[in-house]
């Protein structure tokens, strides 16, 4: 189908988005890659007025690296960030997620900002940002405002970003030693959203865990954070007891509704394989350093 | 289309090396401009949201769905399609392994094929099948002629080393 009527403006500065927004309004929607945006016209589900082009606002993009922080500019690419050196090397789980996410085509285009922004529950990135602790800030024509990426998630499709802000920048605190990243998900085909996924944060001192960070996606209407399953492993070894300690504390932490993927039953079970093959692979990469 | 007011913006783009000015309504994707204002039919229209991959072309060297992206918004950029490409000679051993391979049944889905190949190949002269099946997965076949379309896409990497 073809996406309703609308007025199309480009703007090239912060500034220059925010003055757009103001002038054509509450039913005016910002637009960065368009890749989920797009699509949700062209079915009509949405119908804004006027879609306001950010996607050229160079302030926006890029990767950088100060200290214990990456900053990825909320319009760079998910192909680009996937293709970054930095984030190989900082921030393995997103480079693991990257190549999860749809297709070239479409990674091409579409953004990390408008990944989280849109908040579809079953999309990788902002199951990773919850996970890696990231910090999302925001920018309105009022100033700007930084959101713990678990607070800013509130439903399908929901954030905390106001009408009229847009996300700008995300920091996510780079890998430590000891610290494993994992995204493991289930798909039917290549390229889909995920019937269940998790991302993985696993750190240890002295062979203890010392933090870990589990966070669900297509498993409720937001990342969900397994906490049950979380401090069910601080203090312990990794090793098979502790795995099935884990799993089994996870069924806590979720209260998944059916889609048309499977049943609750089904979402519940699909949650445990992926949290225990997300586990074990932590286990044996470790095993693997050690030896 | 009709002749209500509808919203529109100009634009001019490079498309397969021309230079073309355009007044374009707002809502009208880069697949459509192609097709209708342009006469470009080489490439294909199918779900119209971004799944089947058929429309896929080139902006600024990299593919992406042309049902996915507004022309008024690539007011600047470099757009390239099958007919692009074919006349550049570019690709002109992959098309010829489609051929040899009976790769194309019905031809739908074949010029975005053939586009995401060379993508695939640009970046990675060497992949193994599975890397192939992976980088066409974003491609529908509803014939289901994949088995032949890996083969052509696998010996043109093998014939270019």
């Amino acid at each position: 189908m073809k996406a309703p009527d609308f007025v199309y403006e480009r703007a090239s500065t912060l500034e220059d988005a925010f003055r757009l927004k103001a002038k054509h309004g509450d039913l005016a929607r910002w637009l960065a890659g368009g890749q989920s945006l797009l699509a949700a016209l062209a079915f009509r589900l949405s119908e804004p007025t006027a879609l306001i082009d950010i996607s050229r606002i160079d302030s926006l993009k890029g990767i950088t690296r100060s200290d214990a922080m990456v900053r990825i500019g909320a319009g760079t690419t998910q192909a680009r960030i996937g293709a970054s050196a930095l984030i190989c090397q900082h921030v393995p789980l997103l480079a693991e997620a990257i190549p999860l996410i749809a297709h070239t085509a479409i990674r091409n285009r579409g953004t990390i900002g408008g990944s989280l922004a849109f908040a579809d529950p079953a999309a990788e990135l902002p199951a990773c940002c919850v996970a890696l602790e990231a910090t999302l800030i925001a920018q309105g024509p009022k100033g700007e405002r930084k959101i713990a990426a678990r607070d800013f998630f509130e439903g399908v499709y929901a954030t905390a970003l106001a009408d009229d802000e847009l996300l700008t920048a995300i920091d996510i605190p780079i890998v430590q030693s000891g610290e494993r990243q994992v995204l493991v998900e289930l798909t039917r085909r290549s390229g889909d959203y995920a019937m269940a996924g998790i991302a993985a944060v696993v750190r240890r001192e002295a062979g203890k865990i010392s933090h870990a960070r589990l966070t669900y996606f297509a498993l409720g209407d937001r990342p969900v954070a397994a906490s049950a399953a979380e401090k069910s492993l601080l203090g312990r070894t990794l090793d098979g007891d502790a795995i099935d300690a884990a799993v089994r504390a996870a069924l806590g932490d979720i209260d998944p509704s059916g889609d048309l993927n499977g049943g609750p039953a089904t979402k519940r079970h699909l949650a445990q394989v992926v949290l225990e093959r997300a586990l074990k692979r932590i286990m044996t990469d470790a095993a693997q350093t050690a030896a | 289309m009709t002749t209500t007011a509808i919203n529109s913006n100009a634009i001019t783009v490079i498309v397969n090396g021309e230079r073309v000015s355009r007044q374009v309504p707002a809502r009208q994707h880069l697949i459509d401009f192609l097709r209708t204002d342009l006469g470009l039919m080489g490439s294909h229209v199918a779900c119209e949201h971004g799944v089947c991959g058929a429309c896929t072309v080139r902006v600024d060297g990299m593919i992406v769905r042309g049902c996915l992206v507004l022309a008024a918004s690539l007011d600047g950029s470099k757009v390239e399609t099958i007919e692009g490409v074919s006349d550049t000679g570019e690709i002109r051993d992959l098309q010829d392994a489609f051929i040899a391979r009976n790769a194309a049944q019905c031809g739908y889905c074949t010029p975005a094929m053939l586009l995401t190949a060379a993508d695939l190949l640009a970046h990675n002269p060497n992949p193994s099948r599975e890397e192939i099946r992976e980088h066409l997965s974003g491609n529908y076949c509803r014939c289901t002629g994949y088995q032949a379309i890996v083969d052509a896409v696998e010996t043109t990497a093998k014939a270019r080393k």
